[in-house]
């Protein structure tokens, strides 16, 4: 059991990572990871409202849901409880953590229309994931998410410094990066099996 | 006669000028993301349009009922209903789409262009020309997501729309079709519309991460970067 959780994990952060296998998230990928630190927050309220999303939307779907014969309504369901708990965690974290709510605060509107937390919730669904599974597999998906963001955040800080044609500027070399730093993650394909084998 | 041009002119926008994909940089997820073969490509862009034109349509016909308060939530019920809608005949009607597509059929919900063009047009103008301003947005969706599903199927699978290609076919470049392949061809077929663009001197489409988001002008992150540069 532990072992299967274990490879959810690690598959979800080197093999299926979220942002370069699976193009999730990719709007924050490439708009937020100008700097390092806002990457590192970015991720970091990522992989909140990703674990919390998936512990509140697990049993909406399965004893309301499922128990109902309701599937058909998941993505509306699914969308309004991420949208309305990103709202009330914003509130709540204002009032009562002022600290982590100045840490993490401005990055939560931004994650309501975030794919790749809606990716993650409806993924556990597909897969048929229990409880434990669904939370494992969330926070991995979050990690790899953090992962590629602050290897990507290096990779952009040195193109800063470099020449590069004028028609490739901006977007285009940005993107050819990504594919770079997806190549890399290319190299993890197996690895996970292997481990746990 | 003037009426009939305005029309013509909101739909030829989405195609070249304002073209989602190339131009304003919206819903890159789906773009990298369902173009590993033609089929899959068209098959989402035409899935995003249908959604597209019904979410505009509906979203102008209740622009004056919904509250400005509430209207983003309001707009994402009614789009969510639309994907759900789709979702349900794609599954009933095309069965091999549904599983190319997979988890991508419900993000059509949370796709930019759809909210985007439900704040910045329908929530202002009347139904016929939101729907053709849908209508134009999502074939230049559908357009973009086509030369790029040809292009990574031509060459990493050496077929085209499924039909193998003599020559190519024998040994394709597995790498296009792989995630790497999908941000390369993206980031040259945008060096090639930004040459374009500028060789007709437009402006090129610059990445604006957050300000493209429909949600830039709720946004905190937003906000505190204007208090920081008027203070």
């Amino acid at each position: 059991m532990t072992k299967e959780l274990f490879s959810i994990l690690l598959t979800a952060i080197l093999t299926q990572n979220f942002v370069l296998a699976k193009f999730l998230g990719i709007c924050p990928f490439l708009g937020v990871s100008k700097k390092l630190n806002t990457a590192v927050g970015m991720s970091a309220a990522v992989i909140f409202v990703m674990a919390l999303a998936t512990a509140v939307c697990y049993p909406i779907n399965q004893y309301l849901l499922v128990a109902n014969g309701l599937e058909y309504l998941q993505t509306i369901v699914f969308i309004l409880v991420i949208a309305a708990l990103v709202q009330l965690v914003e509130i709540i974290l204002k009032k009562y953590i002022p600290a982590l709510y100045s840490a993490l605060g401005i990055y939560l509107p931004l994650i309501t229309t975030n794919c790749a937390v809606l990716g993650v919730v409806i993924l556990n669904v597909d897969n048929g994931y229990g409880f434990a599974q669904s939370m494992f597999n969330s926070v991995g998906a979050g990690l790899g998410f953090m992962v590629a963001m602050v290897m990507f955040a290096g990779v952009r800080e040195r193109l800063e410094s470099c020449q590069i044609p004028k028609f490739m500027q901006g977007l285009p070399i940005t993107l050819v990066a990504a594919s770079l730093v997806s190549v890399s993650f290319l190299g993890f394909t197996g690895v996970v099996e292997n481990i746990f084998a | 006669m003037a009426e009939k041009k305005g029309i013509v002119k909101e739909f030829s926008k989405g195609l070249v000028a304002e073209n989602p994909v190339l131009r304003l940089v919206l819903g890159t997820c789906p773009t990298l993301a369902t173009t590993t073969s033609v089929e899959s490509a068209v098959g989402m862009g035409l899935a995003a349009s249908v959604v597209l034109v019904c979410s505009n349509m509906a979203i102008s016909a209740l622009r004056k009922v919904i509250p400005d308060k509430v209207r983003i939530p309001a707009y994402i019920v009614i789009i969510a209903s639309f994907v759900t809608i789709v979702q349900m005949a794609v599954k009933a009607f095309l069965p091999a789409l549904d599983e190319q597509l997979g988890v991508y059929l419900p993000l059509i919900v949370v796709n930019c262009i759809i909210l985007g063009r439900a704040e910045a047009f329908a929530s202002k103008n009347p139904v016929l020309a939101s729907a053709v301003d849908g209508l134009g947005m999502g074939v230049g969706f559908t357009v973009a997501l086509f030369i790029m599903g040809a292009v990574r199927e031509i060459l990493g699978a050496g077929s085209f729309y499924g039909i193998s290609i003599p020559f190519l076919a024998e040994n394709p470049m597995l790498v296009f079709i792989l995630p790497p392949g999908g941000f390369f061809v993206y980031g040259i077929i945008m060096a090639a519309a930004n040459r374009l663009a500028e060789s007709k001197g437009k402006p090129r489409a610059e990445l604006r991460g957050c300000e493209g988001c429909p949600m830039a002008q709720n946004c905190a992150l937003n906000n505190n970067k204007k208090e920081e540069a008027s203070a």
